[in-house]
């Protein structure tokens, strides 16, 4: 506790740099998801063919993809690059089955009928099918960045700056509190991630909400 | 530098020694497999009796939860804590196995609860119906029908194991992960990227290894273009990917 009110500034800072590694893959990761996972619901070979391939990215340990990223894309060792893009693919290994799954679960009477109200292919999936996937798309979503957040904290290994290094350093110097430091602000950061997407889906599903208030789905009983 | 990582990986001393890819990659795997042994005679039986009682649910949401710790401060803390009180070399093995079981257990343990969890409860009603006693129900047709999501944290667990046994090195833990650390810490890049390959394609064997066991061990019932699924959806890829309870989000 002491060590913390010591350092606190430096905390918050490396806070945000580790938010930063973790947020920014979450969120690139999520847009090249998007279309990825759109083309395996959409074309039945490429389903197999996507989930596998994101399952052998997702199986290379985070330090060996550390290490190893330099070599593909020419940057140095240090470069903060290597991370996002590592934490990037992981996001991608992650979301695109979910995207996957989440779309095919959009029931296929609301499809149905965005079709005979005249709803073409890209305004279906913007306005109609998206939507309707948020709540399976932000379960995925929270488990990637609790993901992220933990894994970023390995960036410390290769020097790269973010939290982890106070649990390098506690370790490496024997300092209690700064390695307990490191971890309950690990911790504390998941947990903000976890609560802003649950809240951003909340936000983006208000009919969740209506359902939940009148005790039953809306749709059926507007069919009654 | 691509040809001098090739040629570290080739040379036969970087292979032969106490240190060498050998004896690393024989310690690696040693490690992953008594872990991972470990986390399923503890994880198994645990997630079996909270899926059949349905008491207990709350240690299933503490795993869980859990799951948020980073890996790297597990591993230091319990490095910084409990290795100073074990004598000789055991010091730098004793904690960093403890830190891998205790990653290893959720996977194993949510996985088994939920496959249980999801038997429709039809099915367990005609085994009690037909006179089965409860250890039998458990056996003969609980563990069976969760066959498919209790395989699915186990390889979850493993990939975790695997990946963290590599960071492990930094604790003084031997494996493959001592080329990643030590290169670094000299500066050794060919060293370092080829104890990365090594290690990326240790993973991919092992996964691929349990991939072919999920597959054996599923009965066949349950299998692909069987009966309705129990598991949720298709077992085409690695459980890591999937949406099932048993996903592994840190490493």
């Amino acid at each position: 506790m002491t060590w913390f009110l010591d350092h606190w500034d430096e905390v918050i800072t490396l806070a945000r740099q580790h938010a930063v590694l973790a947020a920014l893959p979450l969120a690139v990761g999520f847009l090249l998801a998007l279309p990825l996972g759109w083309a395996a619901r959409r074309w039945r070979t490429a389903y197999p063919i996507l989930v596998t391939a994101s399952g052998l990215l997702y199986t290379i340990p985070s330090l060996a993809l550390f290490v190893l990223l330099p070599l593909v894309l020419g940057t140095r060792i240090l470069d903060p690059l290597n991370v996002v893009v590592a934490m990037t693919i992981y996001t991608v290994a992650l979301l695109v089955r979910t995207v996957a799954d989440a779309l095919g679960a959009v029931p296929e009477g609301v499809r149905s009928a965005a079709v005979a109200l005249g709803y073409r292919a890209p305004r279906r999936f913007m306005t109609v099918e998206l939507p309707l996937a948020v709540p399976v798309l932000v379960a995925g979503l929270r488990v990637a960045a609790v993901s992220n957040v933990s894994i970023v904290s390995v960036a410390s290994l290769i020097g790269v700056t973010q939290l982890g290094d106070l649990l390098t350093d506690g370790y490496n110097r024997a300092i209690g509190g700064e390695l307990i430091t490191g971890i309950l602000a690990c911790l504390v950061l998941a947990l903000l991630f976890d609560v802003t997407l649950q809240g951003l889906g909340r936000l983006l599903t208000p009919w969740v909400r209506v359902e939940q208030a009148r005790g039953r789905p809306v749709t059926k009983g507007a069919a009654a | 530098m691509i040809e001098r990582i090739w040629a570290w990986l080739i040379a036969s001393s970087s292979w032969v020694g106490p240190d060498g890819i050998g004896a690393r990659l024989g310690e690696h795997v040693l490690f992953s497999v008594v872990v991972v042994a470990a986390a399923i005679v503890v994880g198994v039986p645990l997630g079996l009796w909270i899926g059949h009682l349905g008491r207990g649910r709350w240690l299933i949401a503490a795993a869980n939860a859990a799951r948020a710790v980073p890996t790297l401060g597990l591993l230091f803390a319990l490095a910084l804590w409990v290795g100073p009180h074990i004598p000789g070399r055991w010091a730098f093995v004793v904690p960093s196995l403890v830190a891998l079981l205790l990653l290893a257990i959720p996977p194993v343990l949510a996985g088994t609860y939920a496959g249980v969890e999801a038997i429709d409860p039809a099915v367990r009603d005609a085994a009690r119906a037909m006179g089965m006693s409860p250890l039998r129900v458990i056996r003969q047709v609980e563990l069976p029908n969760a066959m498919p999501l209790v395989l699915s944290g186990v390889r979850s667990a493993m990939l975790q194991v695997v990946a963290t046994a590599t960071i492990a090195a930094y604790v003084g833990l031997g494996g493959l992960g001592r080329f990643l650390v030590d290169g670094l810490a000299s500066g050794n890049y060919p060293m370092t990227a080829g104890g990365a390959i090594l290690v990326a394609a240790l993973a991919l064997v092992i996964d691929a290894v349990l991939a072919l066991a999920q597959r054996l061990l599923v009965p066949a019932g349950l299998r692909e273009g069987g009966r309705e699924r129990i598991a949720s959806g298709r077992h085409t890829g690695n459980p890591a990917t999937a949406g099932d309870p048993t996903v592994s989000p840190a490493r």
